[in-house]
């Protein structure tokens, strides 16, 4: 009965129309505000539940597609679809945005309603991200995503906010201009090729390109993914974002956020220039490796603890990126496809899987942070004679972190590194040593904060969490377990579609 | 010789509009200042009638009339009526203003009208002598609106400054179209262009450049836009309103005119020329924007990057490319008024609020407006869903059609560089605290306006097809 609805559609502009009724009721009554947020991010989640419902996972084409003719003059259409790969995405967007919401509720006192409003605003640009099939439409909400983000870190955030705020957002403006060269570069081959131009992201995937054209396109897909992600070396705006962001806004770039960039790799670089992403794969693979290893080591000095789990996200999409860069390697060494999909599978859960964790470690800090205001490791210790309940919580979420099997955070790492075995030994033996980088960062500052004794009178008279914080973790907690223990749901839905992609990207697209 | 009446139908607007001025004028002198408000409404009808009469007088075809020296097609009429639209949004911004500050006199909005009827001329024009016509009307009463303002010194010096260099480019023009003349025997654009191919090159090319220079002065591109900074900081911002938003799209139509018209046998004579002034004007524009703090003068340097865009869509030589340019223009201007619209919005009497410090803590002044300034700058900063995205996405387009790559990563590299201003303005409004507590004091018409203003920004950003059709269709 409902089958008729446009319900990606409903699911991308209930938040935003939403965030603008927020922002119209003005900040009077926050309470309502309060109330009235929470229930559209609830309405959001409870639409996008039957993205997964309904969801045909035997299907690698698009679906719930819906095209609507915008700007005839340039061919572009209001196109949205989901398949395999961007569903769980749009999924862990609403549910993320749910617990974001909760999170603000006691802690933010001033511009309420603003505050709320951005970040319902911010989940439907992110949705629609994730759900254009049209290049310019997915530019469009990739670009207009950075103005609530720009204003929740300038506002809320911390005592640098306005450095980090301005850093992120030309960082990301830089990355992504390039890519919009390319965009018009292709529209205007496509109009030499085919007659008429087009922006629709699956005839770009069909459209034969010369070497050159592939690599320049590459590298500025490149850059604009690369600085979301981020890569190293352009991933020094995401430690000041996050440092500087309030709760929300870190839990939100980290969950979210970055996963854009994985997403743009695996939709927008590898199915439009596969022979260029072949000849470069290196590059990816260097960077990724570098970002394992490297800022590893960075993340394990630091004094801040946004800013080491900052270091860590870096560290952890490392893993995404090289998961979906061993393609080539794998299919040299084994002489077939399939050992490749290993490692994009492993890299869209670890995706999904870092959402969860990375969202919920910037929660603890945030829990923390409310009660001392205090991000230094140094202010801590002890904290588990005062807060058992949040101790556990913590406690479970770092060894999620460190890839604890039994949690999401192994299946993720287990596959690519299985994956990079079969590529490269080397490839396998430097990703595997996050195991044990990963481990030792994560479990020091878990060892300096909640273990111990109790460092300072301040500690000594925390409150352990209220029901609103429970809540949070408890669900997260639960989230991080069920994929941990039984992925097997999550990897069916984006078989198809990873095996799709795996088939396109075999071919080579330069021109006969 | 028989002595022909020529068509009058195709200038029905101009000549309403003059006929409009003259009664304006006649009326004002029996007006006593409290009753100026009366000029103020016969001037917003006129420009309503003209716009109106412009629409009905729409035809797909392209007629001359006056022996060619007026042509009548339907980038005249679509730019003619954007211009009374952005103009009458000019004076109601300008009011209030004017009336703070003593200067609510007729002048104002009879020199505005014809300002109004200069550029009609100009994006009509199928003529030398009618673009001259046209060009000197305009820059005339600029000139002395800019000076009204006589006890002010910054105001007197923009104006000599503005008239000085002003009559050197106008003469400069004059003089290329002399050799212009001299090598095709002709001042009909359409004459002109059919005999260039025959003509001496070495002449023409000299004519061309000066020419070029001419029109490069109009538009403010480097490195002929040494007055915009100082003209625009200098005038009272009720005349800065009126300079940086219409003129640009006349002289949008004054380059099509000469240079596509007139002289598009020379076409890659004066792309490469315009190549190297876009480049100069996006880059030089862009960085020296950044230095400034008086938000006017950052306008200027702002202005001098978003011609750079206007170039660049002509720059591309096709139909769809001036359609790209012409659509950039009338974006530009109904965001460079908006722009200083939100100026006049926070001025009041004996308070400029000229640098950007002045814009501090408005979102906790007027969330409203806030939303509007961020729309603004968002826009001129090219970040979707604002208008401004589409008229870069649609030069950019064009340029990269015509194989410009090169230009078009000039073009968004240089809007990197832009964003950091614009975002700086928006840093102060919504980061900062206020300097001051003093309340908004804007009358009803300005606060409507100025929101229907920021709304269209918004609007005509989520759904830009209609204008861009229009203005693709209209070559």
């Amino acid at each position: 009965m409902f089958s008729n609805l446009p319900l990606l559609s409903l699911v991308i502009w209930t938040p935003i129309i939403g965030g603008m009724l927020v922002l119209a009721t003005g900040s009077k009554n926050s309470i309502e505000v309060k109330v009235l947020s929470l229930l559209v991010s609830l309405v959001t989640l409870a639409l996008s539940i039957p993205l997964y419902t309904q969801f045909d996972p035997s299907l690698a084409s698009m679906q719930f597609e819906e095209l609507i003719p915008w700007i005839s003059n340039f061919h572009i259409n209001y196109h949205i679809g989901v398949d395999g790969i961007s569903m769980p995405l749009i999924l862990l967007t609403t549910f993320i945005t749910v617990i974001v919401i909760i999170a603000g509720w006691e802690v933010i006192t001033f511009k309420v309603a603003q505050y709320f409003a951005a970040f319902l605003i911010l989940e439907g640009l992110m949705i629609g991200t994730f759900a254009a099939m049209d290049a310019m439409l997915f530019y469009v909400f990739w670009e207009a995503l950075l103005i609530p983000m720009f204003v929740i870190i300038g506002i809320w955030g911390g005592a640098n906010r306005v450095y980090a705020t301005i850093k992120f957002f030309l960082y990301t403006f830089l990355g992504s201009v390039f890519m919009l060269i390319s965009l018009l570069y292709m529209y205007m081959h496509a109009a030499e090729v085919n007659g008429v131009g087009t922006f629709n992201l699956l005839e770009l995937h069909k459209l034969p390109l010369d070497m050159t054209p592939q690599i320049l396109i590459f590298l500025s897909f490149l850059l604009a993914f690369a600085v979301k992600v981020p890569m190293w070396p352009v991933h020094t705006w995401l430690p000041d974002a996050h440092v500087e962001a309030p709760t929300g806004g870190s839990v939100i770039l980290a969950a979210i956020m970055l996963k854009l960039g994985g997403y743009g790799f695996i939709r927008f670089s590898l199915p439009i220039t596969p022979d260029a992403s072949m000849a470069l794969d290196w590059l990816v693979i260097l960077l990724s490796l570098i970002a394992i290893v490297y800022i590893g080591f960075v993340a394990l000095i630091q004094a801040d603890m946004k800013k080491l789990i900052a270091y860590s996200s870096i560290s952890h999409m490392g893993f995404v990126t090289l998961g979906f860069f061993l393609f080539w390697k794998i299919t040299e060494n084994t002489g077939s496809a399939s050992g490749a999909v290993l490692g994009l599978e492993g890299g869209m859960i670890q995706m999904i899987s870092h959402g969860f964790i990375s969202g919920a470690m910037f929660l603890s800090v945030g829990v923390l942070y409310d009660r001392m205001h205090s991000r230094m490791i140094k202010d801590y210790g002890g904290v588990v004679n005062t807060m058992p309940a949040f101790a556990t919580f913590a406690v479970f979420f770092a060894m999620a972190n460190a890839g604890l099997p039994g949690t999401s955070g192994f299946v993720g790492e287990f596959m690519v590194i299985m994956a990079a075995f079969k590529a490269n030994f080397w490839y396998a033996f430097l990703a595997a040593t996050t195991l044990i980088i990963g481990a030792a960062y994560t479990l020091w500052m878990v060892k300096r904060v909640i273990f111990g004794e109790i460092a300072n009178e301040q500690v000594e008279n925390l409150e352990d969490m209220n029901g609103r914080e429970f809540f949070m973790m408890i669900v997260l907690a639960i989230a991080v377990l069920v994929i941990g223990l039984y992925p097997a749901p999550l990897l069916e839905v984006m078989h198809a579609s990873i095996d799709n992609l795996v088939a396109h990207i075999s071919i080579s697209k330069l021109p006969m | 010789m028989n002595f022909v009446t020529p068509d009058f139908m195709p200038a029905m607007p101009e000549i309403f509009l003059l006929t409009m001025v003259c009664v304006i004028l006649i009326i004002d002198l029996f007006l006593k200042d409290e009753s100026r408000g009366a000029t103020y409404v016969l001037s917003l009808i006129a420009l309503i009638a003209t716009a109106f009469l412009s629409f009905s007088n729409f035809s797909t075809e392209t007629i001359t009339t006056f022996n060619g020296s007026f042509i009548l097609d339907p980038m005249a009429t679509i730019l003619k009526i954007a211009i009374c639209i952005v103009v009458m949004a000019v004076f109601i911004y300008a009011k209030d203003y004017l009336k703070d500050r003593n200067i609510y006199k007729g002048e104002y909005f009879i020199l505005g009208l014809f300002g109004v009827l200069g550029m009609m001329v100009m994006v009509s024009a199928g003529n030398f002598l009618t673009v001259y016509l046209g060009l000197e009307l305009l820059s005339l009463s600029m000139y002395a609106m800019i000076a009204m303002q006589r006890d002010s010194i910054v105001a007197s010096e923009a104006a000599m400054k503005y008239f000085i260099l002003g009559a050197i480019a106008s003469g400069i023009l004059l003089y290329g179209m002399s050799m212009v003349y001299g090598v095709t025997g002709s001042l009909d654009l359409a004459i002109i262009n059919k005999a260039v191919s025959g003509a001496d090159r070495l002449v023409m090319s000299f004519g061309l450049v000066f020419i070029i220079l001419g029109v490069a002065f109009k538009l403010g591109a480097v490195p002929f836009h040494m007055w915009m900074p100082d003209v625009y900081h200098g005038s009272p911002t009720s005349v800065t309103l009126f300079i940086a938003s219409a003129p640009k799209i006349a002289a949008f139509a004054m380059m099509y005119r000469l240079l596509v018209d007139g002289l598009a046998d020379m076409q890659a004579d004066w792309q490469m020329i315009l190549s190297i002034l876009a480049v100069l004007s996006l880059l030089l524009g862009n960085i020296i924007a950044i230095a400034q703090s008086n938000i006017k003068r950052m306008f200027a340097y702002s202005t001098i990057s978003h011609v750079g865009f206007i170039l660049m869509g002509v720059i591309a030589g096709t139909q769809a490319g001036y359609g790209a340019s012409m659509f950039y223009a009338i974006v530009y201007a109904l965001m460079s008024v908006g722009g200083f619209g939100m100026i006049v919005l926070l001025s009041r009497a004996g308070f400029e609020a000229e640098n950007i410090e002045d814009f501090k803590g408005l979102n906790q002044k007027s969330p409203w407006f806030a939303f509007v300034m961020m729309a603004m700058m968002f826009s001129m900063a090219g970040v979707p869903p604002f208008l401004g995205f589409w008229a870069k996405i649609a030069v950019l387009q064009e340029a990269v059609n015509s194989g410009f790559i090169w230009l078009a990563v000039v073009g968004v590299v240089g809007s990197v560089i832009g964003a950091f201003y614009y975002l700086r303005v928006i840093k102060v409004m919504y980061f900062d605290k206020p300097l001051d507590t003093t309340p908004l004091q804007a009358s009803m018409d300005i606060r409507l306006t100025l929101s229907l203003n920021g709304l269209a920004i918004l609007a005509l950003g989520l759904y830009p097809t209609a204008l861009i059709t229009l203005c693709v269709s209209s070559f």
